[in-house]
C-alpha cells in the first residue's frame, strides 16, 4: 500500500509538474517575450511596398504627347508559399494568358524562390481579376508602362525604356534621370496569403518625373518620316537619315531613321533596327563639305566668290593620288565650284589655305566632336589635328573625304552657315538655355557663301532636284563612295543632301543622307535633293513661312540641266 | 470475474438516492446526482464548450455554421456520455474484453480495408458513418488495463508486466502504422499509466526508460520523412522559417502577441490575417492564446486542472481496483492529450497532430473523450451508491 501511495503521488506530481511546464511556457510567451515576440508579429503583419513613381511624359514642342505612361498591373508569385490546385491553376493561366503546363513548370523551375513575375504589364482589370481569385502566394503589383503614341515615327528619337521603366535607348535614356520619378513607399497591413488588405501608414509619398517637352514638331517628324521611308524604299537603299534643325536656336525639329522600329513591339528591339544612324553613324560626307573649305577660304580674305580657279583638266595629283572632277569646267569661280561641285578647285583651294586656317573652320563648326546633345552612343566623327596633315589630307578634306561626321554634325554645321556663323550646340528640348552660343564665322562670309551655295539648286546646279518653289535654297549635294571591306567600292555610295531655306534668312536646315542606294540613281542631287525639297516645301507651309522668291518662280520655270 | 457481482450488488437510482453530508443538496445538485451526473465534470465540461464556442466563432472567421456543429456535436457526445454514466462499472468490467478485441480487429480492418484521409489510414467507412477505430481504442486501452490488473496480485510478476506491455503495445503499433503518431502515443500512455500505478517496479521501469532511450536512434530510422522533419524543426524552428518551422514560429508569434491580458475577442491579428495553421483545429489554442492573452490562458488551464483533479479524486476514491486504475488512466490521459497539445502549440515539444481537447473543431475525439467522461462518472456513482 505504500508502494500504491508513492505512485498515486508521482502521477499527481506529473501532472501538477506538466501544468505548471504549460503556465511557465505562456508567462514566458506572453509576458516576457511579448514586446519581442509583438515585434515580429508586426514585421509579418506590415509590409513596405514601393510606390510606383509615374514617369514624365514627353511631348513635342506643342504639347503632342510622344511617349506616355499608363498604369498596368503585374502577377507575381511566392512559389514557397503558393498552393495550386489544377483547377486554380487554370484559371490564373486563363486570366493571365500563360499556358498551364508552363505556368506549373515556370513555378517548379523556382520553386526555392520567394518572389518571381508570372507575367508583367497586364491590364489593370486582370489585375483585379487576379487579386479576386484570392489565391495563397500570389500577388498583384501596380506599374506603369510606358507607350509611345506615335510609334516608329518617334522610334528612334525618344528610344525605350526597359520592362523596370528605365530609358534604355534615345532620350529616355539621355534624359532619364528628368523623367523617371522617385519611388515611394508606403506600410501596408498583410494577410497570411501575402494579400495586402489595408494602407497602415504613407512613409514617403512617390515623387513623379518630370514632364519633358522636346523641341521636335511632331508634324515636321512625320513629313521627315513619310518622305525619306519613301525616297529609301524607291532607291532600294540600305539605310538612310534626316535631320531638321533651327538654325536659330539650334534645336532640333526632326530626326528620323530608316530602317525603322516601333518602340511599342518589344520584338522589334533589335540594334540594327533601333540604332539612331543620325547620331551613332558616322559617314564620309563627300561634297556636302565643300561650303566649309570655301567659307575659309573667305573667312582668311585670300578669296572671294568671283576668285578663278584653273580646274583643266579635271584631275589632278596630290602625292601620287588622282583628284578627279566628273568633267573638265575650265577655268571656273568659286561660285560655279560649288554649283559644279568640282573636286579638283576645292583641293586647289584647300592646298592654298593654311591647315590650321581649315582645321580650325571643321572644328569649330563642330566636326571630330559630338555636339553635346548627351544622347546615347552619340559618335564624333573624325577629324584629325592639322600638324599630323599630309599634304593629300588637306587636299581630300576639302571634298569631304578622310574624314567622318554624323548626320546631326553636317546639320549642326549647316546651322553655323545659316545662322550667320554662330554656333549653337544642339538641343533636342525645348527651352533650354543656350549658353555657348559663339561666333564661329563672319556673317559676311556666310552670306556669301549661302548665295554661292544658291546656285546649287538652280537649274545648272547638282541639286536643282531641292529647289522648293516659292523659296530660295541654300544648299549643297554630296556622293560620297562608301568604304567597303577597307576599299572604296564601285557601288555603294552615300547620297548626301544639306541645305537651308530661305536662303537668305534661313528658318529651317536639313540634312538627308542616305546610304547604298541600289535602284540606279547614287548622286546626293538625284536621291537625297529631292527628299529635302518635298520635305521643306511641306514644312515651310506648315510654319506659315513666307514665300521670298515669287519672282524667282516667274523666271525660271524650267527645271532641268546637267548633271 | 465471478465474485463481482455479488460484492457490488446491481442498485437502481430511485431507491439509492440519498443526500449525504459530502454533497451539501441543492435541488440542482440533487438532479445531476439522480442522472449520476458529476456536477463538477459537468461544469467544468460546459465552461470549456462556452470557451470552445467563443474562440471557434473567431477562428472561423466568424461562421455560425461551424459553433452551430459544435455545440451539436458536443451535445450528442454529452448523450453519450449520460448513457455510460448510467452504466454500472460492473458492466463495464464485463464487456472490456470483448470491447478490447472488437477494437482490435477494428483496427486491422483500417490497415487493410481502411480509407485515407491526408496521407494516412484512419478510417473505416461504413458507408453511412466514417469511423476511426483508434478512437474506440482510445477507451477500450485503459479499461483493458484496468481490467487486467484489477484482480492480479500486487505487485505484479514480471510475466503479467510483460502480458500487459504486450497488450499495449500491439494496438500502439497498428495505429502508429496508419501512421497516427499523436494517437498512438496518446493510446499507450494511457495503457502505461495503469501498468505504472499497477505497480511496476521502479527498477524494470528505469530500465524501461533506459532502454527507450538507447533505441532512439533506432526509432529514428524508422520513422516517416515527416515525422523526423518536426522533430528537427521542433529543435531548431528558426532553420526553416518558411518551410515546417512556419507553424511552430506563427504560432508562437500568436501567443506572445497576446500578451497578459490578450488582443481581444475577434482581434487576433495572427488568426484573423490567416497566418495560422488548421486554426481551428489543431492551431486553436494559438488563436485563443493571442485573442484572450495570458489571463484567458490561465483561466482554461484553471478548467483543464479542475478537471483533471477531480478526476483524480475519484479514482482515488474508486471502490475497487478496476475503477481506481480506469479512473486514473482516463484523467491523465485527458490531461497528456492536452499537455501534447498545448505544448506543440507553445513550441515545447514537437508538432504531433493532437487537438485540444474539447476545443478543438471536430467530432470524433469530442465522443470518446466525453465517453471517457461518462465512464468517471459512472465510478464516482458507484462509490457514491455504495458508501450510503
Amino acid at each position: 500500500m505504500q508502494s500504491y501511495r508513492l505512485r498515486r503521488l508521482t502521477v499527481q506530481l506529473l501532472f501538477l509538474l506538466g501544468m505548471g511546464l504549460l503556465a511557465a511556457r505562456a508567462v514566458e510567451l506572453q509576458v516576457f517575450k511579448h514586446d519581442f515576440l509583438q515585434q515580429q508579429a508586426l514585421s509579418r503583419h506590415t509590409r513596405v511596398l514601393e510606390i510606383p513613381a509615374h514617369r514624365g511624359d514627353i511631348l513635342d514642342r506643342n504639347g503632342e504627347p510622344l511617349a506616355i505612361s499608363t498604369p498596368v498591373a503585374s502577377i507575381w508569385a511566392n512559389p514557397r508559399e503558393l498552393e495550386l490546385t489544377p483547377e486554380l491553376a487554370a484559371g490564373l493561366s486563363q486570366l493571365i494568358g500563360i499556358g498551364q503546363a508552363d505556368l506549373m513548370e515556370k513555378i517548379r523551375a523556382n520553386g526555392d524562390k520567394q518572389f518571381i513575375y508570372l507575367k508583367r504589364q497586364l491590364q489593370p482589370e486582370i489585375g483585379e481579376a487576379v487579386v479576386k481569385l484570392g489565391l495563397r502566394g500570389i500577388g498583384v503589383e501596380r506599374e506603369y508602362r510606358r507607350f509611345y503614341p506615335k510609334g516608329e515615327v518617334f522610334g528612334h528619337l525618344l528610344g525605350f525604356t526597359n520592362i523596370d521603366d528605365q530609358g534604355q535607348e534615345g532620350l529616355e535614356r539621355a534624359y532619364d534621370e528628368w523623367l523617371s520619378g522617385e519611388p515611394g513607399a508606403k506600410r501596408v497591413l498583410r494577410e497570411g496569403r501575402g494579400r495586402p488588405i489595408d494602407d497602415l501608414d504613407l512613409i514617403k509619398p512617390a515623387k513623379p518625373g518630370k514632364t519633358l517637352q522636346l523641341s521636335v514638331d511632331a508634324r515636321i517628324q512625320y513629313l521627315a518620316y513619310r518622305e525619306l521611308k519613301a525616297a529609301v524604299e524607291a532607291n532600294q537603299a540600305e539605310s538612310g537619315s534626316v535631320v531638321v534643325m533651327d538654325p536659330m536656336t539650334g534645336q532640333v525639329l526632326a530626326m528620323v531613321n530608316q530602317p525603322r522600329f516601333n518602340p511599342n513591339v518589344r520584338s522589334q528591339l533589335r540594334g540594327r533596327l533601333y540604332r539612331n544612324r543620325a547620331i551613332t553613324d558616322v559617314f564620309e560626307p563627300g561634297s556636302a563639305v565643300k561650303p566649309f573649305t570655301i567659307a575659309c577660304a573667305i573667312e582668311t580674305g585670300q578669296f572671294e566668290p568671283s576668285s578663278k580657279i584653273d580646274t583643266s583638266p579635271g584631275l589632278m595629283r596630290v602625292s601620287g593620288f588622282p583628284i578627279r572632277d566628273s568633267h573638265n569646267l575650265g577655268v571656273i569661280d568659286l561660285t560655279t565650284l560649288i554649283a559644279k561641285s568640282s573636286n579638283v578647285g576645292a583641293s586647289k583651294v584647300a592646298m592654298q589655305l593654311a591647315p590650321a586656317d581649315l582645321w580650325n573652320v571643321f572644328h569649330q563648326v563642330g566636326f571630330g566632336q559630338t555636339t553635346g546633345s548627351g544622347f546615347p552612343a552619340e559618335a564624333s566623327g573624325v577629324l584629325r589635328d592639322y600638324t599630323q596633315w599630309y599634304p593629300l589630307d588637306q587636299a581630300t578634306l576639302a571634298f569631304g573625304y578622310g574624314f567622318s561626321v554624323t548626320a546631326l554634325q553636317l546639320a549642326e554645321a549647316y546651322s553655323v552657315l545659316a545662322a550667320n556663323g554662330v554656333y549653337r550646340p544642339v538641343s533636342f528640348v525645348l527651352n533650354d538655355q543656350q549658353e555657348q552660343a559663339q561666333e564661329v564665322l563672319s556673317a559676311g562670309t556666310t552670306q556669301k557663301v549661302r548665295k554661292m551655295m544658291q546656285r546649287v539648286v538652280q537649274p545648272q546646279g547638282t541639286g536643282y532636284r531641292a529647289a522648293i518653289e516659292g523659296y530660295s535654297v541654300a544648299g549643297k549635294t554630296g556622293t560620297a563612295r562608301k568604304i567597303v571591306g577597307g576599299a572604296y567600292s564601285e557601288d555603294h555610295y552615300t547620297a548626301v543632301f544639306a541645305g537651308m531655306v530661305p536662303a537668305d534668312n534661313p528658318r529651317l536646315v536639313a540634312v538627308v543622307v542616305i546610304h547604298s542606294p541600289s535602284a540606279g540613281h547614287f548622286y546626293g542631287g538625284d536621291v537625297a535633293a529631292p527628299v529635302f525639297s518635298k520635305l521643306m516645301s511641306a514644312a515651310l507651309r506648315l510654319l506659315n513661312i513666307a514665300p521670298d522668291a515669287l519672282e524667282a518662280r516667274a523666271v525660271s520655270p524650267r527645271r532641268g540641266g546637267a548633271i | 470475474m465471478p465474485g463481482y457481482n455479488a460484492r457490488y450488488p446491481r442498485n437502481t437510482l430511485t431507491t439509492m438516492y440519498s443526500p449525504d453530508q459530502d454533497y451539501a443538496p441543492s435541488r440542482l445538485k440533487a438532479l445531476l446526482w439522480r442522472l449520476r451526473l458529476d456536477p463538477i465534470l459537468v461544469a467544468g465540461l460546459l465552461a470549456l464548450l462556452v470557451l470552445s464556442s467563443l474562440i471557434l466563432f473567431s477562428a472561423s472567421d466568424q461562421n455560425n455554421a461551424v459553433v452551430l456543429r459544435q455545440i451539436t456535436r458536443f451535445a450528442f457526445a454529452f448523450t453519450v456520455m449520460f448513457a455510460i454514466a448510467r452504466l454500472g462499472t460492473h458492466t463495464l468490467y464485463l464487456w472490456t474484453p470483448t470491447l478490447y478485441v472488437l477494437s482490435l480487429l477494428l483496427l486491422l480492418a483500417v490497415l487493410v480495408f481502411g480509407a485515407s484521409g491526408k496521407g494516412a489510414q484512419r478510417w473505416l467507412d461504413l458507408g453511412l458513418i466514417r469511423f476511426q477505430p483508434s478512437e474506440l481504442m482510445k477507451l477500450a486501452m485503459p479499461m483493458m488495463m484496468a481490467f487486467f490488473f484489477a484482480e492480479r496480485r500486487m505487485p505484479p510478476s514480471m510475466r503479467d508486466i510483460a502480458m500487459a506491455f504486450a497488450l499495449v503495445l500491439i494496438p500502439t503499433f497498428l495505429i502508429y502504422k496508419q501512421p497516427d503518431l499523436g494517437t498512438a502515443l496518446l493510446v499507450a500512455s494511457s495503457g502505461l499509466v495503469v501498468i505504472f500505478l499497477a505497480g511496476l517496479r521502479w527498477r524494470t521501469l528505469l530500465l524501461i526508460v533506459a532502454t527507450f532511450a538507447a533505441s532512439a536512434p533506432v526509432l529514428w530510422h524508422f520513422m516517416h520523412d515527416y515525422q523526423r522533419r518536426r522533430i528537427l524543426t521542433f529543435i531548431k524552428p528558426e532553420s526553416d522559417p518558411l518551410g515546417a518551422g512556419y507553424h511552430i514560429l506563427q504560432s508562437k508569434i500568436a501567443l506572445g502577441s497576446g500578451g497578459f491580458y490578450g488582443r481581444g475577442w475577434l482581434q487576433g491579428t495572427q488568426s484573423q490575417l490567416n497566418f495560422l495553421p488548421e486554426q481551428t483545429t489543431d492551431f486553436i489554442f494559438s488563436v485563443y492564446g493571442e485573442e484572450f492573452g495570458l489571463l484567458g490562458v490561465l483561466t482554461l488551464f484553471s478548467v483543464y486542472l479542475l478537471l483533471v483533479l477531480r478526476g483524480f479524486y475519484i479514482a482515488w476514491n474508486a471502490q475497487d481496483s478496476y475503477g481506481r486504475l480506469l479512473a486514473a488512466s482516463i484523467s491523465m490521459t485527458f490531461f497528456i492529450y492536452f499537455f501534447v497539445n498545448v505544448g506543440m502549440v507553445s513550441g515545447l515539444l514537437p508538432v504531433v497532430g493532437v487537438p485540444l481537447p474539447l476545443i478543438s473543431y471536430g467530432g470524433s475525439s469530442m465522443v470518446t473523450l466525453m465517453a471517457g467522461f461518462g465512464i468517471l462518472m459512472a465510478i464516482q456513482s458507484e462509490r457514491r451508491l455504495l458508501t450510503k
